[in-house]
């Protein structure tokens, strides 16, 4: 085993109740890093879940639509423009808006009403537990999570509500279908959701363009564009951007979770660098040793970043086993924790860069022995 | 005549600045030959720690200059006069200096580790060393767990093990006892006459004449008198 690691190590350990202090500021640092990435990583999923269920190849929407959940309207008249287009297999209306839902008792509660041509399946439910996506079809037909059903009033399906005074019965249920907002989603067909909405007829929130298998993507939106006045025509990615940094930048939520992930890097490098110049504070005697035997000056800082290195190491592994703990914990959320292998492998690195960011203080000291002090110690 | 295998010409050091500042060595040249001992002797303050910094490549002398083998320490940079070091001088202190986080091989070896000598073979010689200076039993031991002058033993092995062609030794035996001190001292008498070493023992200890081949006196910055020969002719009586 190389010396320097040999040194570093048992440096490290020389003083056990620093190294747990160490340890312990590492690991509460990368766990609310993790946690505020997470966070931002959950966030920017669930902004777009609608967006990643749909079987939407293009969106046409109203110009200036900043996120999913913008209910600004258009005429569904363009609907037949579009079909117009050579590549163009269908474009399917999606009525989407925020509606009160009266419960059996009387109490009231906001809901975001989800309608789409359940026929062609734009915007369908998922992850069905109870009933059939086709018993939507029916009148008054409706599919909520069971997540909501406390919110919602209702023990399951064939429960009944109304929506705007007008009578609904849960024809289906999902499971994990879950609003950022809280606010429960309910999807319905698209005529009922205009009704429920206040929604015009003729009107749509967005159409779904379906192409052809050979269409040119790139050529039919070009057309769609060209063809449909004061419309923007995204594709699902854009859409997903588009969303996610409205709800996350527009709204300073991500700024927000950013700070936090900051505060946490700073605290981090902070207390590690406390350490490692307490540590080398007190080895100064042995690292002037080293430099009178004939050591380099990077001989010296090995020894450091070794020390850096290894309490990344073990505080990243430590973060990582409470970070899983978090995530488990938040799974079943409205604001579920999401971390990806990319998230972590960035994470180790920030770790990595923290920790030997935070010998520099050390090094600098280091920098400053003089080899000739061995001689009056 | 042999080359010297470490000479200082004419060498000033000034300290301090302003009207602090003291002249810490007045002129003092002095040259080291392979196979003898010297001890640097004098009273305290007398200039002896800052000559053995300087002849160690240590501090820069403010005039005068200084070689090492073939080798002017004049305008090198740090770096340059560690390899300096870890080329030609081993060193051994007063107070060990030893790692105490590291047994007394994993010392004696990082004399060469510094050197980039990583390979299975630089443990061999480390535990070569450790049994040269008589602690071929103690190679796991850790300093904590040997006597004062079992560590200086330590000391002078991680010193020899690199085979440098000088030994610098500050007051080696000033933290051992009587018989410790005798031990160490016929130690670094044995490097000196059996591998050629130009050894320097800086002390004010009487008891070390007997080991000494030559005596340089320092008093004051000055090298004030010097004595050669027949000193060690006491060794063969100890």
């Amino acid at each position: 085993m190389p010396l320097v690691f040999i040194i570093a190590f048992r440096n490290l350990f020389h003083d056990r109740l620093r190294f747990i202090a160490t340890v312990i500021g590492i690991v509460f640092s990368i766990v609310l890093v993790t946690i505020q990435m997470g966070l931002y990583f959950g966030f920017g999923r669930m902004v777009t879940t609608m967006i990643d269920h749909s079987s939407a190849d293009l969106w046409v929407m109203p110009r200036g639509t900043k996120a999913f959940e913008d209910p600004a309207l258009l005429n569904t008249r363009e609907r037949y423009r579009a079909l117009a287009i050579n590549g163009v297999a269908d474009a399917i209306p999606v009525v989407i808006g925020f509606a009160d839902w009266r419960m059996p008792s009387g109490a009231m509660t906001p809901v975001f009403v989800i309608g789409s041509d359940l026929r062609a399946g734009g915007l369908q439910p998922w992850d069905l537990v109870e009933g059939r996506i086709e018993a939507l079809a029916s009148a008054r037909a409706v599919a909520v999570d069971r997540t909501y059903f406390d919110r919602l009033g209702i023990s399951g399906i064939g429960a009944t509500a109304e929506i705007r005074q007008q009578p609904v019965q849960v024809a289906a249920v999902t499971d994990g279908i879950r609003s950022f907002t809280t606010t429960p989603f309910v999807f319905m067909d698209v005529e009922r959701a205009r009704t429920y909405t206040g929604v015009p007829s003729g009107k749509a929130t967005y159409l779904i363009v379906r192409l052809t298998a050979d269409a040119d993507r790139g050529a039919v939106r070009r057309q769609l564009m060209s063809n449909i006045d004061n419309v923007e025509v995204l594709t699902p990615a854009e859409f997903r951007e588009r969303s996610r940094t409205f709800w996350l930048f527009g709204t300073g939520a991500g700024a927000a979770l950013f700070a936090g992930a900051l505060l946490g890097v700073i605290v981090g490098t902070v207390v590690v660098a406390q350490t490692l110049y307490a540590s080398t504070k007190e080895h100064l005697n042995e690292f002037a040793t080293l430099r009178a035997i004939g050591s380099s000056r990077r001989y010296i800082y090995k020894v450091i970043i070794w020390q850096a290195v290894l309490s990344a190491v073990i505080g990243f592994a430590l973060a990582a086993l409470a970070g899983d703990a978090v995530v488990r914990l938040t799974a079943g959320t409205a604001l579920p924790i999401l971390i990806t292998p990319e998230l972590m492998v960035g994470l180790f690195v920030l770790t990595l860069v923290m920790c030997i960011g935070s010998s520099i203080a050390a090094i600098v000291q280091v920098t400053r022995i003089e080899p000739a002090v061995v001689f009056t110690r | 005549m042999t080359e010297p295998l470490l000479e200082a010409v004419n060498l000033t050091k000034e300290l301090g600045s302003g009207a602090g500042k003291v002249a810490a060595l007045k002129g003092v040249s002095l040259a080291l030959n392979g196979g003898e001992l010297t001890l640097l002797m004098g009273p305290s303050g007398s200039g002896k720690t800052t000559l053995l910094s300087i002849l160690g490549c240590m501090l820069a002398p403010t005039e005068g200059t200084v070689r090492v083998g073939q080798h002017s320490t004049a305008g090198l940079d740090p770096e340059e006069l560690a390899q300096l070091r870890r080329d030609h001088i081993g060193f051994v202190f007063q107070s060990f200096h030893l790692f105490p986080t590291l047994s007394t091989t994993d010392n004696v070896r990082l004399a060469l580790d510094v050197r980039g000598e990583r390979s299975r073979a630089a443990k061999v010689r480390s535990r070569e060393a450790l049994a040269k200076v008589g602690l071929a039993h103690k190679i796991k031991a850790y300093p904590r767990e040997l006597s004062g002058g079992e560590q200086q033993r330590v000391a002078i092995a991680r010193a020899i093990v690199g085979n440098p062609s000088i030994i610098l030794a500050d007051e080696p035996t000033a933290a051992l006892d009587g018989a410790n001190g005798q031990a160490v001292m016929k130690l670094l008498a044995e490097i000196a006459r059996e591998r050629g070493h130009a050894v320097l023992i800086v002390t004010h200890d009487p008891r070390l004449l007997p080991f000494a081949d030559r005596v340089v006196h320092i008093e004051d910055g000055r090298i004030s008198a010097e004595e050669r020969g027949g000193i060690r002719q006491t060794l063969e009586n100890h």
